[in-house]
């Protein structure tokens, strides 16, 4: 029964393995100028971990295969070194995975979060609600429209809760429902929840950040590759949450000038 | 401490009439019973929770007869609604992480064990003990009635978020009783937890046979005396949580809800208060809470393990150290689950250190019971093979959480399935791995029968295999960017991740279906089972010192004398290879 539980538990790691060697599923490609970092990181932590992984379950079934229910009537022994060498042994292989992943690693956190956007970056507002997102782009004068919230109207299409009325600074502001960039230039995206908790997840960027009611938050990126990708709401936010998507739309900088335009025009 | 305490003579009379002996017990055995069977009941609602999940994933349009009568609204013709999803999925974590991963091996085993393994008559506060179950029982029932109000369980996940959770029956249905319910039930299991924790806390301190030095506590013991101590620090803080959450949603007060929220076109009339700080008291109490559920089982594992090999560990003493390691460091990793929640990224990198080298204990711990393994003689039996089970589970469930604990790399697998695959393999698996061994190794002792092991064995290789079929997909998923809490995958994205996620459903469907085959057994076992020895493992601790099962006051009114170190095997002695730790007989070492 030893034997049985060894070569099960073989087939089992090399099972779990298969699909992860032969990259049978891995995130869509990535359009963003910091994701490669991030991607980096990914295959150097599966590298060390799946080498970890079927190491201990290799060894685990070798010693179970060799010394469960042994006929020989053998003596016991002990693990030549016993406890001192696993514990050394515990120290230097973590002790190095940690400075090797913990400190070198943080680049990547580093390059999403500590360096602040360019002084030209395009800023964005972000706005999540139950269950939809909003876009806000600040038009020609460059600045947002105070929000107001008792004055959100959805019926109205007031998502944000603009005053035109008195507020000079929120009657260019251009409102959609999907995520219009241009390729290759800064988005500084300002964060703003509406009502409770919700995030902002696309895959092909390489970016998940939470929106916090109360709290203001921004992300910067690049994307680098014209397309369409889907915006997940990745914080449960309610009942619709499964439907709390929205679409990033990359443009070549034209078109995404013409779609301000025209955007512009509708006013 | 050496010395027998006074208060250890006859810490209550012997019980008597059927309420007394049964249902409102003092007796630590039937009150880790009652625990015990309280976790079989909750784990057989949340896996049937699961069931309902992982069909309606797959086979969204389908029809359950009779689901109707569970909910007319969640299910109406029998399909479950998108929405009742979220409050099927409310309800799986909350039974599952609290009745099923805190109660079964920690407060039932311990119940059981702790006692009969330090030489003690009964628990040092055998009514207080009594209170932590009924209390238990009180909130598992107020959880419960969520399933029957009109409005249905709540729909925020078994953390419920704030200000999701606080403001009340406008974020939805089910957020307005459902979730007053919810907190109301968590406050009162936090109450629970915290007198048997304080309990465990006295007994282990006060009332240790005489030579029961606390080097020669079995490593269960030290495992349910340093789960005790996590958890009087972690519900302690969940209690007051819960209550500030409560005062959000009934006395007006802000504590997580910040100004200028538009919720269902209501401007609420909450401002000061901060979601996060519901995060941050959450989590304070939600990662030791992981450690509540696991160092039980590492304790148990190691204990069995030991008898299966008929050798001691490497070291028991580096065992002890680990999970006092992990106990210690399991205090500084909240944050890691708030990596993109918008705290200071600064301090996400200081929470990544400590979430990093929680991993150097754990692999101590895996490498000496690996090491142990060899030149072992391992007894292959259904307990030995769940234990065995635990440490694949283990490493297979601990080597994912390298990636989480990287801020860089959780950006993007946070909220995707790969953290569902992780938890639920190293703290759900791994620790259920821990109890069934318990329950095949300990159920001689708890009933006076043995466990049928045919049944057994075949229930872990169905288990075994099956749980793997499960949750090793789930990680495939995260790493594609499938979103969890996810109702529905109908989009073109998610389509080609469908036939993985029927594999998992047909996977988790079988392996529930492999889990009547242990219920059949206990109950069957129970009655129509070997009537069981005093020694059937030919174990070196207490517990294999007194009848199966034992008698009310454990020792039969004498106070047992420990002369040794609890893991006397591979040793001439005078009944075969292992000298117990109460009898007088010279020890080898």
């Amino acid at each position: 029964m030893g034997k049985l539980f060894a070569i099960v538990l073989v087939i089992i790691a090399l099972a779990s393995a298969y699909p992860i060697v032969t990259h049978m599923y891995v995130m869509p490609e990535d359009v963003s100028t910091h994701g490669h970092q991030i991607d980096e990181q990914l295959s150097d932590t599966m590298a060390e971990a799946g080498i970890s992984f079927l190491l201990a379950q290799f060894v685990l079934a070798i010693f179970v295969w060799k010394f469960a229910e042994r006929k020989d009537g053998g003596k016991l022994k002990n693990f030549p070194g016993g406890a001192k060498i696993m514990v050394a042994g515990a120290f230097i292989l973590v002790g190095t995975e940690i400075l090797a992943l913990g400190v070198f690693g943080q680049r990547a956190w580093a390059n999403v979060y500590f360096t602040p956007p360019r002084p030209d970056a395009l800023q964005i507002q972000a706005q999540a609600g139950q269950f939809a997102f909003y876009f806000r782009y600040p038009g020609a004068d460059g600045k947002f429209g105070a929000i107001y919230p008792d004055k959100i109207d959805e019926g109205n299409q007031n998502y944000f809760g603009l005053d035109p009325a008195n507020d000079i600074e929120s009657r260019d502001d251009i409102v959609s429902a999907e995520l219009v960039i241009p390729v290759n230039r800064e988005i500084h995206l300002l964060m703003h929840a509406k009502d409770v908790g919700h995030s902002f997840y696309v895959r092909e960027l390489r970016i998940q950040q939470d929106f916090v009611p109360g709290l203001d938050l921004s992300v910067h990126f690049t994307a680098t590759k014209i397309g369409r990708y889907e915006i997940v709401c990745t914080q449960l936010c309610g009942l619709g949450h499964y439907n709390m998507k929205a679409y990033l739309n990359v443009m070549a900088q034209d078109d995404f000038e013409k779609w301000v335009k025209q955007k512009a025009s509708e006013l | 401490m050496e010395e027998a305490s006074d208060q250890q003579a006859h810490v209550h009379p012997p019980p008597e009439g059927f309420l007394r002996k049964y249902v409102f017990s003092l007796d630590h055995k039937v009150i880790g019973k009652q625990y015990y069977a309280l976790g079989l009941l909750a784990v057989c609602i949340g896996m049937a929770l699961s069931w309902l999940m992982r069909f309606h994933l797959v086979w969204p349009t389908t029809r359950i007869p009779g689901l109707e009568l569970l909910s007319k609204a969640g299910a109406p013709g029998g399909i479950i609604t998108p929405e009742y999803y979220l409050s099927l999925l409310t309800m799986h974590g909350t039974l599952m992480v609290f009745f099923v991963l805190t109660n079964a091996p920690f407060a039932a085993f311990g119940n059981y064990f702790l006692p009969i393994q330090i030489g003690a008559e009964d628990m040092a506060f055998p009514r207080f003990n009594m209170m932590s179950f009924w209390t238990t029982l009180v909130a598992f029932l107020v959880l419960i009635l969520a399933f029957i109000i009109p409005d249905g369980p709540p729909i925020s996940g078994w953390t419920s978020y704030a200000p999701l959770s606080a403001v009340g029956k406008d974020a939805g249905p089910g957020m307005g009783w459902g979730m007053n319910l919810w907190a109301i039930s968590i406050a009162i299991f936090c109450i629970g937890s915290l007198l048997g924790a304080l309990n465990f806390i006295a007994t282990t301190l006060d009332l240790r046979a005489k030579g029961m030095t606390l080097m020669r506590m079995p490593i269960c013991t030290w495992a349910w005396f340093i789960t005790s101590c996590i958890a009087l620090l972690a519900f302690a803080v969940l209690l007051p949580a819960c209550i500030l959450l409560l005062l959000d949603r009934a006395a007006g007060t802000s504590f997580f809800i910040p100004s200028g929220l538009v919720v269902s076109d209501r401007l609420q009339a909450h401002s000061g208060g901060s979601p996060l700080l519901w995060q941050h008291l959450f989590w304070f109490f939600g990662h030791p809470e992981v450690y509540i559920a696991i160092l039980p089982s590492m304790g148990i594992v190691s204990h069995i393990l030991i008898n299966s090999m008929r050798k001691p560990l490497l070291s028991a003493r580096v065992i002890i150290y680990s999970m006092m390691s992990i106990g210690f460091l399991s205090w500084m990793v909240w944050g890691h689950h708030m990596f993109v929640s918008g705290m200071n990224p600064f301090s996400s990198l200081l929470f990544s250190f400590p979430t990093l080298t929680i991993t150097i204990p754990a692999t101590i711990m895996t490498l000496i019971w690996l090491g142990s393994l060899y030149g072992a003689n391992i007894r292959i039996n259904a307990a030995s093979l769940f234990a065995l089970g635990f440490i694949s589970m283990f490493v297979s469930g601990g080597v994912s959480g390298f990636f989480l604990a990287q801020p860089s790399i959780d950006i993007v697998l946070h909220a995707t399935y790969f953290v569902v695959g992780h938890f639920h393999m190293v703290m759900g698996v791994a620790s259920l791995f821990g109890v069934f061994a318990g329950t095949y190794f300990w159920f001689s002792k708890m009933t006076g029968r043995m466990m049928n092991q045919t049944l057994g064995q075949l229930h872990f290789w169905l288990t075994f295999i099956g749980t793997y079929c499960i949750f090793m997909p789930f990680h495939y998923l995260g790493l594609v960017g499938n979103v969890r809490r996810y109702s529905s995958f109908v989009d073109d994205f998610m389509g080609p991740l469908m036939p993985l996620h029927k594999f998992i459903t047909i996977a988790a469907l079988g392996t529930g279906a492999a889990q009547l085959i242990f219920i059949f057994n206990l109950i069957y076992s129970r009655y129509k089972g070997v009537p069981a020895p005093e020694n059937p493992w030919n174990g070196t601790t207490l517990e294999w010192s007194i009848p199966s099962p034992p008698p009310w006051n454990n020792f039969g009114g004498k106070h047992p004398i420990i002369y040794h170190d609890p893991y006397q095997y591979d040793v001439k002695g005078l009944k075969g290879d292992y000298i117990m730790q109460d009898s007088p007989e010279p020890s080898a070492g």
